[in-house]
């Protein structure tokens, strides 16, 4: 069922305009607009779920989960930041934290940092949005361009939410070799943008 | 505090990926609460997370219609609940010199506190009086050593109060606490420690390392 809701029905989503998201984020934080939120959760809830669901989380859950990221970007909308990153980070984050707390409820020790929400935050500048939207954009032109076993393990990491040694053993390889994949791929992620910062 | 010892970059993408053990996602939150430096590395690897989420394809609108329609009124915005890194639980240990820690003596010059913790791993305080050593030990999986007072040195070098010692499996080393003020630290390893040695064989039964 949930393959066939990913695999079958599903279709590429349509490309992420930055700009036009932080606009939305803007709208729901100055006015509370419905509307906003409407484009918002069209073009995130159902990415949120089908990541959810990629991480092994069932159908049922992905959904609430998803719909509670999207109820925390609408609270929180006014605390978020452009200039400390993209509407999609601060949303992936929100939805890691989301799944980490209900798996891990009962463990005082873990505190994770809310990426963007902590401080508060100041009136971006606009130079400031335009300057991360292409930081995003570099980040995915630079993660289509790693070659495909440096990309296998980041995918299995995020998507599939697997531990480097959960890698090691899906693939065959050993840890060592997981770990200089990943570090390598961070590497030349971080290098593709460089220069923008 | 100037910290030099960071975490690596594999670190750093499996605590942003949410697939770090419970012991070593504490510590490296303790450290990313501290260091400037971490905190930005781990918003990089959040865009890698964020460009991944984009891609992923988006499923029939009737089921976003039906979603949007069910979503509530808005409530005010409640930013007192975004505490941040201020109440990090384990930098609130550090308070007052460590008053609240009810330290247990284990050796000569040291003494420690294991933090309860569900799920893998194992989580402590280690303090170590001025030029102690934590019996050599190995690992069976990764550690993670936080310095919240004094400093401490071994084989892959000296580490202050802020530095993170984020060692493979394959590292065997002995710390040892600085001569001056000694070491108070934060570890958690992945798989309960190996410790070599006959001192490290007593200890083992009951302290827990």
């Amino acid at each position: 069922m949930v393959g066939d809701w990913v695999s079958v029905r599903a279709r590429p989503g349509p490309v992420v305009s930055y700009n036009a998201m932080t606009e939305l984020l803007a709208r729901i934080a100055q006015r509370t607009d419905p509307a906003a939120f409407h484009e918002l959760y069209q073009s995130y809830g159902p990415r949120v779920k089908v990541y959810l669901v990629r991480r092994g989380v069932d159908a049922a859950t992905a959904e609430d989960l998803a719909q509670e990221t999207l109820l925390t970007v609408w609270r929180r909308a006014a605390l978020f930041s452009s200039a400390k990153g993209s509407a999609s980070t601060w949303i992936f984050t929100i939805a890691r934290n989301l799944w980490i707390d209900r798996l891990r409820k009962e463990v005082p020790w873990q505190e994770l940092p809310a990426a963007h929400a902590a401080e508060t935050s100041p009136e971006p500048l606009p130079d400031e949005a335009v300057a991360e939207s292409e930081v995003q954009l570099r980040v995915r032109a630079a993660l289509a361009e790693l070659p495909v076993e440096q990309q296998r393990v980041i995918e299995l990491a995020y998507l599939e939410g697997l531990s480097h040694g959960e890698i090691a053993a899906r693939l065959g390889l050993p840890l060592g070799t997981v770990k200089s994949r990943v570090r390598i791929a961070y590497q030349r992620l971080r290098a593709a943008v460089e220069d923008l910062k | 505090m100037t910290i030099t010892h960071h975490l690596g970059a594999d670190t750093l993408i499996s605590f942003a990926a949410g697939t770090l053990s419970g012991a070593l996602s504490a510590v490296a939150a303790a450290h990313i609460a501290l260091c400037p430096h971490c905190r930005a590395e781990l918003v990089w690897c959040e865009r890698i997370g964020a460009a991944l989420l984009e891609g992923l394809p988006t499923p029939p609108p009737a089921t976003v219609e039906a979603a949007v329609r069910a979503v509530p009124q808005p409530a005010a915005p409640n930013p007192a609940r975004l505490g941040g890194n201020a109440f990090n639980p384990i930098l609130r240990l550090a308070r007052d010199d460590f008053a609240d820690v009810a330290w247990r003596r284990i050796g000569v010059g040291l003494w420690h506190r294991p933090l309860p913790l569900q799920g893998q791993g194992s989580l402590q305080l280690i303090k170590a009086a001025p030029g102690a050593s934590v019996p050599e030990h190995g690992h069976g999986g990764g550690e993670l050593t936080l310095i919240l007072r004094g400093a401490m040195s071994d084989a892959t070098g000296r580490y202050v109060s802020g530095d993170v010692a984020d060692l493979d499996q394959d590292i065997e080393h002995t710390p040892v606490a600085d001569a001056g003020a000694g070491c108070v630290c934060a570890i958690a390893n992945e798989v309960p420690t190996r410790f070599r040695g006959l001192l490290a064989r007593l200890l083992q039964p009951w302290h827990g390392l």
